[in-house]
């Protein structure tokens, strides 16, 4: 498998990231070059090895279904780069 | 003998004696970064007008008689993925340059708690993806042993500022080697703990079935006290454990007679630089002497470590990653067109290139039609290296091998070749996998560059890790050697 041009870009619109040309033309070469070393793993059969998500035997951890105090309003907004009426204001979501 | 080069024990017990303040440790350290820091840029922001006013708090109580914690009085530096309410947390990324968190990482408030003071928030690779500190948006770390060489990563800044002799201890993160790689260029000790030891509520997460965070400092016993201050099951991180902590420090007893060592023959095979080998067998001699046994043992997938590694942490990055998006925190793109070209913007003008590039791999390897052939694949290859470890651990206590198959490399070396950047981490990325604990420590040198080996345990068995590591730096001097700074 070998990744082309327009794959870069349609990876870079999944990943919401806007690159320049010579970010995509370096991208795919590197890229390439990585899944061409990752392609080693196709050495090994682990058709019947189940995967591994972590290492540890927890499955489903829970809290308790009980009502805590929200955040204050000051404390969420503080790092919003713009806001207004206590909310956090993006560009219009709907054109 | 300087200041931060005292055992804890003895720091405390001239505080008893009122032969010293946390004051004049904390002007100590201020003190040398003001003095090595343009040489080694290890911070990226400094707590010193909190850092001073808690010292003199603490002084009042140590005055009075009032309690005091389990790292009283000690500069501690903090890696800048950890967040800290009211102090500046970047991730070293120009994503998070103005972020100013509204809350504490539960490792910060243990910090606290046992009364630790923070020093400030050190320089790391942006998001902690690197081993050299270049990947820092903000500045590269240098080493203290040799300003032209990489301090490691991707806590560069904990390690060298330890080295450094800026802080008494840092705290790092690990997830593929980033506490011990580091520790090993810088010459001192690094430690991993187990996965789920220690909380990862408030640490940026990069990959979050890796990532784990862990001390930074001048010896073993004191890395035994600060684990002691920082490990416990938080209800605040979903993957912590519930098991015991015990006295880490009570273990230290320097006994590893009829320790069973296995040693594995990938360690130290082609790539290992012949240097690194010769250290790391001297200190199996030393292990001999001491009563402990070794032999070579295999972890025969250890070759597909890198790759499974790669396409493991750059997935969990691409879906960690998709929060920096602009809305709620961290700077947001100028004039867009609409919400996503906001998006897009903002990520492309905060990321660097190695996060860009890691988001695309692993955006890649979770896109329809390759998750099954790369992410998956990976996973299954995972299984097969942590059952390489829980084969060996059958036998032996502890494995034993290299930190890095090499010391630390000049900076811009390796620039612009990832893939052989990647290869670095050949002797700690199996470990991280596993999830099992390890640890660096000095063990020689070569061209003035430090080597360190590693000291790898079975899950929760940070105690035999700790007491090995110890026994070895009772009988060597390796871990007593300064940079010249």
């Amino acid at each position: 498998m070998s990744i082309t041009l327009k794959d870069v870009e349609h990876v870079a619109n999944l990943a919401r990231l806007a690159l320049t040309d010579a970010e995509k033309a370096q991208f795919t070469d590197q890229l390439n070059a990585i899944l061409k070393y990752a392609e080693k793993l196709n050495e090994l059969d682990t058709d019947n090895v189940e995967p591994t998500t972590h290492v540890l035997p927890i499955t489903n951890v829970l809290r308790d279904d009980e009502c805590r105090e929200s955040l204050p309003i000051e404390k969420v907004l503080l790092n919003a780069p713009d806001e207004e009426d206590g909310q956090i204001k993006v560009p219009a979501v709907l054109e | 003998m300087a200041l931060f080069d005292l055992r804890l024990q003895e720091v405390h017990n001239q505080l008893n004696n009122k032969e010293l303040s946390v004051a004049e440790l904390v002007d100590a350290s201020y003190a040398r970064i003001k003095e090595t820091e343009p040489a080694i840029q290890a911070f990226i922001t400094l707590n010193e007008d909190n850092a001073r006013a808690q010292a003199l708090e603490m002084d009042k109580r140590l005055q009075e008689g009032g309690e005091r914690g389990l790292l009283f009085g000690l500069p501690a530096g903090i890696k800048d993925n950890i967040v800290t309410e009211g102090l500046l947390t970047t991730c070293a990324s120009q994503f998070l340059r103005n972020y100013n968190p509204i809350y504490s990482a539960t490792s910060a408030l243990k910090l606290k708690a046992a009364d630790a003071v923070t020093i400030g928030k050190l320089n790391m690779d942006e998001f902690a993806m690197g081993g050299s500190n270049e990947n820092s948006s903000y500045y590269p770390t240098r080493n203290p042993w040799n300003t032209e060489y990489v301090p490691g990563g991707s806590s560069g800044g904990s390690a060298a500022s330890v080295a450094a002799g800026q802080v008494y201890f840092s705290l790092g993160s690990d997830t593929g080697g980033s506490i011990r790689q580091p520790a090993a260029y810088c010459g001192i000790v690094g430690l991993k703990p187990t996965y789920g030891l220690v909380s990862r509520f408030g640490l940026v997460a990069f990959a979050s079935s890796l990532d784990q965070i862990g001390p930074l400092t001048k010896n073993v016993e004191d890395a035994a006290y600060v684990l002691q201050a920082i490990a416990g099951y938080d209800k605040n991180d979903s993957t912590s454990a519930n098991v015991e902590i015990p006295d880490y420090t009570a273990a230290l007893t320097g006994d590893v007679k009829g320790l069973r060592i296995g040693v594995p023959k990938e360690y130290l095979g082609a790539g290992i630089d012949p240097r690194v080998k010769e250290a790391v067998m001297n200190a199996l001699k030393v292990y001999e002497s001491l009563g402990a046994t070794w032999e070579e043992v295999s972890l025969p997938h250890t070759e597909y470590a890198i790759a499974a590694y790669y396409l493991l942490a750059s997935s969990e990055a691409s879906s960690n990653l998709a929060r920096f998006d602009g809305v709620r925190y961290g700077v947001r793109a100028d004039n867009p067109d609409n919400l996503i070209d906001m998006y897009r913007k903002s990520r492309s003008q905060g990321f660097g290139p190695e996060v860009k590039r890691r988001i695309m791999l692993g955006t890649y390897a979770l896109s329809s039609g390759y998750y099954d052939a790369y992410y998956l694949k990976a996973q299954k290859v995972r299984t097969l290296i942590k059952g390489d470890f829980d084969n060996v651990f059958k036998q032996y206590d502890l494995i034993i091998g290299p930190t890095a198959p090499t010391p630390a490399f000049r900076i811009g070396e390796q620039v612009g070749d990832p893939l052989t950047m990647y290869l670095n981490d050949i002797c700690t990325i199996p470990v991280s996998l596993a999830g099992v604990p390890a640890i660096s420590v000095p063990c020689g040198t070569a061209d003035g560059l430090p080597i360190g080996l590693q000291i790898i345990g079975k899950a929760f068995d940070e105690t035999t890790v700790l007491r090995a590591a110890h026994a070895f730096e009772a009988h060597t001097d390796h871990h007593k050697l300064r940079p010249q700074l």
